[in-house]
């Protein structure tokens, strides 16, 4: 028998095949009766285990990631996609009303998420909605401040962004290599309110800022440069960043920080759409209610890739009931001073697109910055 | 009278050309096409707009990284081609048949591991606060900046490539005729100068094309320039991530690309016609 397996004759072998090959199509109906496939286009860890594992296992789904870096990176992959290829899209917030105006989102039915749970300035965030028509929910936002080496510099010394010009900081103040942020930054310093909407004049003046730091740049970093040349204080300065990268190697032991400077502080949020031509709606829906509700934020909150601030206050329960320590750390806490108070207080702008100059002028402007 | 090629050679050169014409050629014609295209709402368009050309080919910030670039590549092929050159001789000239081979088997196995792993292992060695710093501290040198600075690059490059330029090195010095050295000896020629005189003519064209490896690899670098050297400032390779990450501008980023291979093309055929050039002629 064993031999007839081992050395089957040619029809033998004709009649296993047909049979395999009929066989396979029962075995993939099988498999997709089974499990959802929900493809998701996100920054990186959105569909790690520790975020979606709960969730693919109570509902039997299996996510499949596209991570991108950066708003125009996300645009470009949707852009050059047919519709339908990713179910969920994670989308910084200045970014929606772009993904909306290219028709690559769907239109969201407010009713299906727990808005009354979150912060009153979250119920309805600006640019997720267009009218009356919700096309988007936050679901995360962070602060952009200045980050730095708990070693080299006190709290009181990094609560400006003066501190760049530090003669301390000379090759070692590092730039996340995205000219928003970190203009946005230098519109601050300024004394710019809006720091995003500024006329010509002061759009020269935040280039003639920027360039004065020139001489103190150490370099200019993605994602995992950003990392490694801050964990061995390479650069002891950071702008363009905050906690979403210090939390992550302070929560490890690094001696890094951020802080919001007295100008004033930037604000990014995440927020979750349905991906227009999508198959998966009700799964898709489901993940979103999911990850908006108090336990999914209390969750996201704590991302391994990198911690978040969360919009619903109910989430913020949960997080101080599971994990005191990281909602202290974040300042998350109800009843003493929060991350709330930043923003009532008026001491944080949300990052955008420039509005009186083009895009491609801030861009261009950043390419100067870094060959001079 | 040149013979005609046999069908039977041209069947055996197929799959080169098959290969050079889809993963070369073809896209390289594309490469060049999206030059011309537009970017609109993030979407490549099909168009015939020289615009790319002239916003790139006008901005002294491309041409400034062009330059670093191609100093950058220069360096280290020149750099690169003289630290190689005494191991490959040793290991040509000195070494037994055994330990020859051994010695290649251990050129090769830089190439096990990822050059992105082996660049940032370098990290721990040129911090202000790595090894190298560290134990200059204690005869009371440094610290001495190695990182995100031009020698930080080049000791990425120089790691990159040195391997290849080994044993490319040691491979042509394997062919030079041992005849000639032992003529040259009894002639009363010096170490020095039958090195000068004789072994590197011999060696001349697997030493260019050593060399030219090395700058091949060194200009389009993207890892070194920018985990090394910092990004700061940047060359061209960081320019084509740079142009791509804001506003999709892929056009734009051909063009970059172009050039690259351009120059590329222009100093590789350079190289093998000095190479090959017969000595008076």
């Amino acid at each position: 028998m064993t031999i007839h397996l081992a050395r089957p004759t040619r029809r033998k072998l004709l009649t296993m095949t047909a049979g395999a090959a009929l066989a396979t199509p029962f075995l993939s109906i099988r498999a997709a009766a089974q499990t959802t496939n929900l493809s998701m286009l996100a920054w990186y860890g959105h569909a790690e285990p520790d975020i979606v594992g709960e969730f693919e296992e109570a509902n039997n789904v299996k996510f499949t990631p596209k991570y991108y870096t950066g708003g125009d990176n996300m645009l470009g992959l949707i852009a050059q996609s047919p519709p339908g290829t990713y179910d969920v899209i994670l989308s910084d917030g200045e970014y929606v009303q772009q993904l909306n105006a290219a028709g690559y989102i769907q239109e969201l039915d407010a009713a299906d998420y727990a808005f009354d749970d979150f912060f009153p300035e979250f119920q309805k965030f600006p640019g997720h909605w267009d009218g009356d028509k919700l096309y988007s929910v936050i679901t995360r936002f962070g602060f952009l401040g200045v980050s730095y080496n708990t070693d080299e510099f006190s709290e009181k010394e990094a609560s400006t962004y003066g501190v760049f010009a530090d003669e301390r900081a000379t090759g070692k103040l590092g730039h996340f290599d995205w000219h928003l942020p970190n203009l946005g930054q230098m519109s601050l310093w300024n004394g710019n309110a809006s720091p995003y909407d500024i006329d010509e004049a002061a759009w020269a003046a935040v280039q003639e800022t920027t360039m004065g730091l020139r001489p103190q740049v150490g370099g200019f970093f993605d994602y995992g440069g950003t990392f490694s040349s801050l964990k061995s204080g390479q650069m002891t300065l950071f702008a363009g960043i905050g906690d979403w990268i210090t939390g992550v190697l302070e929560k490890n032991g690094a001696n890094v920080r951020s802080v919001i400077p007295e100008e004033g502080g930037l604000q990014w949020t995440e927020s979750f759409s349905i991906g227009k031509g999508t198959k998966n709606y009700e799964m898709a829906n489901k993940w979103i209610q999911y990850i908006t509700s108090p336990e999914g934020q209390a969750k996201s909150a704590d991302m391994a890739a990198y911690p978040a601030l969360i919009p619903s206050e109910a989430g913020w329960k949960v997080l101080n009931e599971t994990n005191p320590a990281e909602a202290k750390r974040q300042k998350m806490v109800m009843g003493e001073a929060n991350v709330m108070d930043m923003i009532r207080d008026g001491r944080i702008q949300f990052r955008q697109l420039p509005v009186q100059q083009d895009l491609g002028t801030w861009n261009d402007f950043w390419s100067d910055y870094k060959a001079s | 009278m040149m013979k005609r090629p046999s069908l039977f050679s041209l069947v055996l050169a197929m799959p080169l050309l098959v290969w050079q014409l889809a993963f070369f050629l073809f896209p390289l014609l594309f490469l060049i096409a999206i030059s011309f295209w537009t970017v609109k709402m993030f979407q490549m368009q099909p168009d015939l707009s020289f615009a790319n050309w002239q916003r790139i080919l006008t901005r002294g910030v491309f041409w400034d990284a062009y330059l670093r670039t191609m100093i950058l590549a220069t360096s280290a092929a020149v750099l690169t081609s003289a630290i190689a050159f005494p191991a490959s001789y040793a290991i040509s000239f000195k070494l037994s048949e055994r330990a020859k081979r051994w010695m290649i088997f251990v050129l090769i196995i830089p190439f096990f591991t990822s050059y992105l792993v082996r660049v940032y292992s370098w990290q721990v060695f040129l911090t202000d606060a790595g090894i190298i710093n560290a134990a200059l501290g204690h005869i009371g040198l440094g610290p001495y900046p190695m990182l995100n600075n031009t020698f930080g690059t080049l000791v990425g490059m120089v790691t990159l490539c040195l391997p290849l330029v080994i044993l490319l090195q040691t491979f042509s010095l394997n062919f030079v005729n041992r005849d000639l050295i032992e003529a040259a000896h009894n002639l009363r020629c010096g170490r020095l100068r039958t090195v000068a005189s004789v072994v590197v003519p011999s060696a001349k064209v697997g030493l260019v094309i050593a060399a030219l490896f090395a700058f091949i690899l060194s200009f389009g670098d993207f890892v070194s320039p920018l985990y090394l050297g910092g990004g700061n400032p940047p060359t061209l390779s960081i320019m084509i991530t740079d142009i791509t990450k804001s506003g999709q501008q892929w056009p734009r980023a051909a063009v970059v690309a172009i050039m690259m291979i351009a120059t590329l093309m222009t100093v590789a055929f350079a190289a093998i016609t000095y190479a090959y050039k017969e000595r008076g002629k």
